[in-house]
This record gives C-alpha cells, sequence and structure tokens, in this order.
C-alpha cells in the first residue's frame, strides 16, 4: 500500500511539471499572446505597455518567467491578467458549484445507466431493448448545449419551473441550490447515462454466459440472488471504475459546457472565459488542478476496484 | 414409469433452432439410475451428452431450446417443472461438477463464502454455522488448513483444489445424485486420477449416485459400474462396464475403445483413429447416425436401429446396430485387438 501511495505521488509530480511546462510553452507562442499588450488596454502609449512588461517581467528569459509563475502558484499568490484577482480564490470560489455538479450528475447517471442497463438486458434484442438502444443513441449524441438551451428555454424561460441558470450554494438555501441544479444535472447526465446504460448492458450480457453463473444456478440460489448476487455484482466493476474517471473529468472543470449554459459559475466555466481571454495564470491552474484531480480519483478508483476485484492487485 | 428408479428419463429430446435449422443435440435417449450406483456418459465432444446432463438440471436456458420426453426424479417430473420446483432440487437433491474449476467459481467470493452460499440457499442455518460447515467439507475433501483456505479468493488456488473446492460444493448438501460433466478434463493427469478416486469415495461413503460425463474410457473403467455410449445425440450402446469392455456390441464403441493409447503396441504405430468426424446435429440424417463412418455399414443401415438388440446373457447389454451379434464379434477383432476397420470407401 505504502509502494502504491508513494508510485501515485510521484505519477502526479510527473504530470504536473509536463502540464505546466506544455500549458506555459503553448502561450508562448500562439499568436497575439504578449500579455502587457492586453494588460495595458486598448489606447495605451508604448511607454506604458514598455513599463507593464518591465513589471510583470515579460521580458525575462521564458524559463525565469515560468518559474516565477510556478513559485506564485505554490505560494498562493498567483493574479490573473485580465482582472488581477487572486487565482487560488477564484477556484475556491467556483468549486462548490463544480463539486455540486459532479457529485449530483455523475450519482444521477450511473443509477440510469444501471436501471437502465438492466431493463434492456433482461430481454436482449426485445421491444424494451430496442427502444432504450434508440434512446441511449439519441442521448449520447445530443450536445449539451442544445439540450441545456432547449431545457432552460422551455422549462426556464416560457414556464417558470425552474430558475434560468445561475448558482445559489447549498449553505444559503437548500431547496434554492436543488431547484438550480435539476437542469444541469439532468443535462449532464444524459449523454452519460445513455453511454453507461449500453455499457452495462453489455456487461451483464457477457457476465450472464459466464460459467460461474451456471454454477450458481446448478447450486440451487434463488433467480433474485443469482441475478443481484453474482451477474450484476460481477458486471458492476468495469461500470464503476469508468464512472470514477469520469467523474474526475467533471470535477476537474471538464463539465465546460454545462457549466457556461447553466452560468453555473464553477470551474469549468472559469477556465473557459480565461482560455478567451488568453490569460494565462488562471489555465496553468486550472490544468494543475484538473491534473491532479484525476491522478488523486484515478488511485482511489483502483484501490476501489482492487477491493472488489480480488483478483487486481495494486503493486502489479 | 416405474418408479423403482432414483432417475428414469424417457425418450428426452433437446433441440435448439437456429438460423440454419434446428439442431437435435439429443435425440430420444432414455436410461435410468439406481440409488448409489456410477453411470458413465461416454461420447466425443458434440455427442449431445453435456446438452443431456445439463437438462437433467433444468440448467439449458437457451430460449431457443425445446424439451421433450420425461425425466422422473423420485417420483418428480423435471421436464417443464416450475422454476421453483427445480430451485429445491438443484444443490440439494441433485448436484453438479463442470470441466473447468477455474471459470466454474466466481473471482470474486472467498471459496468458503461460495460453498457457504449454498448451504443457505437449502437450510435454516445461520451465517456463521454455514461457513463452519463449509471448512468441514474443505476437509473432508483433502484441502489442507481449510479454515484459512476459506476465506482465499479461487484465482489462489491450484486446479486440483480448485476442483476439491467444487465437489465440497456439490456435496455440501448431502444430494442423491451427483452428474459430474468432464470433472478432470481441465487438470494434470497425475492429479486427475486423485480427484476421481475422492470423488468415486465421497459417492460410495453417503451413498449417492453418480453421472460421470466423459470421453475417457481408462475413467469409465475406474469409476463406473455402467456406461451408455453416446453419438449424435442418441445413445449407441449401453452395458455394464465389464460387458462394454469385454463384448463391445457397437462399431462406434469399438473405434473408441480402438482409439485409446495403449502401452502393449508398439510406439512406432499411429494411433487409431475413427475416420470422419462427427455428423452436423443440424437435420441429422436419416439413416444410422453411425452409418457415414462406420465401415461395415451395409444397406440395412438406411433405416436406423432401435436400441433393443439384447445381446444373449447379458441382461443389461443393448445396442443400436443392424449387425448380428456373431457378425459384430468377428468384425470387431483389428490386428488382434478391439477396434474399428480402416474405412473401406465404400458408402452403403
Amino acid at each position: 500500500m505504502t509502494r502504491f501511495v508513494v508510485r501515485r505521488f510521484l505519477q502526479a509530480l510527473i504530470v504536473l511539471v509536463f502540464a505546466s511546462v506544455f500549458t506555459f510553452l503553448i502561450f508562448q507562442v500562439i499568436p497575439n499572446g504578449n500579455p502587457a499588450l492586453r494588460l495595458a488596454g486598448r489606447t495605451a502609449t508604448p511607454m506604458q505597455i514598455a513599463a507593464i512588461t518591465r513589471a510583470w517581467g515579460f521580458n525575462k528569459p521564458v524559463y525565469v518567467q515560468y518559474f516565477d509563475t510556478m513559485e506564485k502558484i505554490f505560494t498562493g499568490t498567483v493574479v490573473s491578467y485580465s482582472q488581477q484577482v487572486n487565482v487560488l480564490s477564484q477556484i475556491r470560489q467556483g468549486l462548490p458549484a463544480t463539486a455540486s455538479l459532479a457529485i449530483g450528475a455523475s450519482i444521477l447517471w450511473l443509477l440510469w445507466g444501471i436501471a437502465f442497463g438492466l431493463l434492456s438486458a433482461r430481454r436482449p434484442r426485445g421491444i424494451v431493448d430496442r427502444v432504450l438502444a434508440a434512446f441511449s443513441l439519441t442521448a449520447i449524441s445530443m450536445p449539451v448545449f442544445v439540450v441545456g438551451s432547449v431545457l432552460l428555454y422551455v422549462l426556464a424561460f416560457r414556464t417558470s419551473l425552474f430558475p434560468n441558470g445561475g448558482y445559489v450554494p447549498f449553505s444559503q438555501s437548500a431547496s434554492q441550490w436543488f431547484l438550480h441544479m435539476v437542469l444541469p444535472w439532468f443535462t449532464l447526465s444524459l449523454p452519460a447515462a445513455g453511454f453507461y446504460s449500453r455499457v452495462f448492458r453489455s456487461n451483464l450480457l457477457e457476465t450472464v454466459h459466464q460459467e460461474y453463473v451456471r454454477t450458481a444456478r446448478a447450486k440451487g440460489l434463488s433467480r433474485r440472488r443469482v441475478v443481484l448476487g453474482h451477474v450484476v455484482r460481477n458486471s458492476l466493476i468495469p461500470v464503476l471504475s469508468l464512472w470514477g474517471l469520469d467523474f474526475a473529468g467533471v470535477i476537474g472543470g471538464g463539465a465546460i459546457l454545462t457549466e457556461t449554459v447553466f452560468n453555473l459559475h464553477g470551474i469549468g466555466q472559469y477556465a473557459a472565459s480565461s482560455i478567451q481571454l488568453l490569460d494565462v495564470p488562471p489555465i496553468m491552474v486550472i490544468v494543475m488542478y484538473a491534473a491532479v484531480a484525476v491522478v488523486i480519483i484515478g488511485a482511489v478508483v483502483d484501490v476501489l476496484y482492487a477491493l472488489l476485484d480480488p483478483r487486481i492487485l495494486l503493486n502489479a | 414409469m416405474s418408479g423403482e428408479h432414483l432417475l428414469e428419463v424417457e425418450d428426452l429430446r433437446v433441440s435448439f433452432a437456429t438460423e440454419d435449422g434446428v439442431v437435435r443435440a439429443v435425440d430420444g435417449v432414455s436410461f435410468y439410475l439406481d440409488a448409489g450406483e456410477a453411470l458413465a456418459v461416454v461420447g466425443e465432444s458434440g455427442s449431445g451428452k453435456s446438452a443431456m446432463s445439463m437438462t437433467l438440471m433444468g440448467l439449458t436456458r437457451d430460449t431457443n431450446a425445446t424439451f421433450n420426453g420425461q425425466v422422473y426424479f423420485e417420483g418428480t417430473e423435471l421436464i417443464g417443472a416450475s422454476e421453483s420446483t427445480l430451485r429445491h432440487i438443484r444443490g440439494a437433491k441433485i448436484a453438479m461438477i463442470f470441466q473447468d474449476p477455474m471459470s466454474a467459481l466466481n473471482p470474486v467470493y472467498r471459496v468458503g463464502e461460495q460453498i457457504a452460499e449454498q448451504i443457505r440457499a437449502h437450510e435454516r442455518i445461520s451465517r456463521r454455522r454455514a461457513g463452519e460447515r463449509a471448512i468441514e467439507l474443505m476437509t473432508r475433501v483433502g484441502i489442507p488448513q481449510a479454515a484459512e483456505r476459506a476465506r482465499a479468493y479461487p484465482h489462489e488456488f491450484s486446479g486440483g483444489m480448485r476442483q476439491r473446492v467444487m465437489i465440497a460444493m456439490a456435496f455440501s448438501c448431502s444430494p442423491r445424485v451427483l452428474i459430474a460433466d468432464e470433472p478432470t478434463t481441465a487438470l494434470d493427469v497425475t492429479v486427475q486420477a486423485q480427484i476421481l478416486g475422492e470423488m468415486r469415495e465421497l459417492c460410495e461413503e453417503s451413498g449417492v449416485a453418480l453421472i460421470l460425463v466423459t470421453h475417457d474410457f481408462g475413467i469409465v473403467a475406474s469409476v463406473a459400474e455402467r456406461a451408455l455410449v453416446m453419438y449424435a445425440g442418441q445413445i449407441v450402446e449401453q452395458a455394464t462396464v465389464e460387458e462394454l469392455f469385454e463384448d463391445p456390441q457397437h462399431p462406434y464403441t469399438w473405434g473408441l475403445l480402438g482409439s485409446v493409447p495403449r502401452l502393449d503396441r508398439p510406439r512406432s504405430e499411429r494411433l487409431p483413429t475413427i475416420g470422419g468426424s462427427t455428423p452436423s446435429l443440424l437435420n441429422p440424417v436419416r439413416s444410422c447416425r453411425f452409418a457415414p463412418r462406420c465401415p461395415h455399414a451395409f444397406g440395412r443401415c438406411e433405416e436406423v436401429p432401435p436400441l433393443a438388440f439384447e445381446v444373449p446373457g447379458q441382461h443389461e447389454h443393448r445396442d443400436r446396430c443392424w449387425l448380428s451379434v456373431d457378425d459384430k464379434r468377428a468384425l470387431r477383432v483389428v490386428d488382434g485387438s478391439i477396434g474399428l476397420a480402416a474405412a473401406s470407401g465404400q458408402s452403403f
């Protein structure tokens, strides 16, 4: 276990170094990348630009700028170019919305995927299976910005059943928090639920033909016990590990479209607006934060996987 | 149905509807099994022996399968019986051991749990007590340090030990019948004999009747008292084991006996085989099923022979062949021992 933790920690470090260097370099080579021009504003004189360049250190060698930025990030003093506010406090502000979205939506799509997968696998190629297959394909191919916009228009703008976007912290009002999250949860879950139900269905149909399922029946177990204890239990293992990584993607700010459509002011939306402004510090922080989130949750998933399937060894 | 036997199978037919047509996997099989006896079912792969043993337990569950005939077990009809009737027989009255003990055990449960699960399915017993019973059973089938090993997972066992776990599981509810479907085929030869010996011993100790499905005549001789030889879904010969080895009546049986490797033959000789291959069970030939591969086939073989030709003085002995007993006794001798002559190329 110690070896596993140490290895994952080193892995996280390597990922951080590569992700930060790569992100930093991208903004050195893209056109219009000079942040001094944007900081100075539209009517700046060359004198002002030169002053800003000196003050922010944009004239220093690239590697010095990189280490300066990294130092500021790890001491918590890094500020954005565009608004010159502390990036870490911005991330802290965005985290509750993103976490609410990730936790709620991932639970929803997991349960939804399991339910539809089970219904489909009961009678493969039966009418229920065909209807759900059509639903899944549609759900997977519907872009989030279409589904989200239509839902907002119909259920928020036209009928006022739900608030028209925005985020209310749980601590402020639990019911308002819930009402504001329902549509984002649904929107983000829809394609994932379609995908998960197909994956779970095929896992179930594969497991049903395993010989240990035949043994379970030969033992005289009840149908319920065979299905839940042997078929579902074994089919869930790969789904759960997939789920962990998808969850990590959303908590790391990956649900950019959903956060933006519903104006949740989460980390994904912050990333999107920073990219539009070519604002390097927040982008670097978000990339590194996402990388750490994926590595940590990946490690948790691996531990869970080893607990669920004794054949998996953590140190192998 | 006289009801005097433990298990009686009457004209059992199992067929599967496929896209290419109907596959008749089991085609009119009848036999009986008495309490405490050991019966071998012999045949090549595809002869229907596994489909038959699965059907006895109601485990064939292809939606395209149809079943006909009767299977009486202690007076209960099993074909078409309700799932709940079957559930109380499976594991409790008729237990089963499969070919590959690795895939037959669920990889994510401890083996002790898997044995206890079966006990708990049939008896009102605490989880703890069932766990203790599982350990006792594992000790009985020769697993050392059973208390500790019960907490291990299937992948932490060798093939032989895994099959012992399956045997412990099969005996856990004191069944009347044990169906063992090629129980040692996946094991090392050295382990095979041990496992078979232990299985036979356990059956004798507890009066369990054994149906041993195998393709290996060596196993038949060492374990069973009676044998059925199956070919293309039908029984082609049935006899006591002595009669089958001493006085085999069906050409297919000769072929099987002749192709068992023997130490008393010169090594340079090629191992005799039966020419041709097992017939497709899809729309089987209307003739005797074995006729296309049989060097002794003649005109009458176009008609399927009944399983009725009794050998004088051998009450149990029946086979499906039109040849006379005298002809058979002459034709089956090839190079001084029993075998099937090489196909002469004639078609009947």
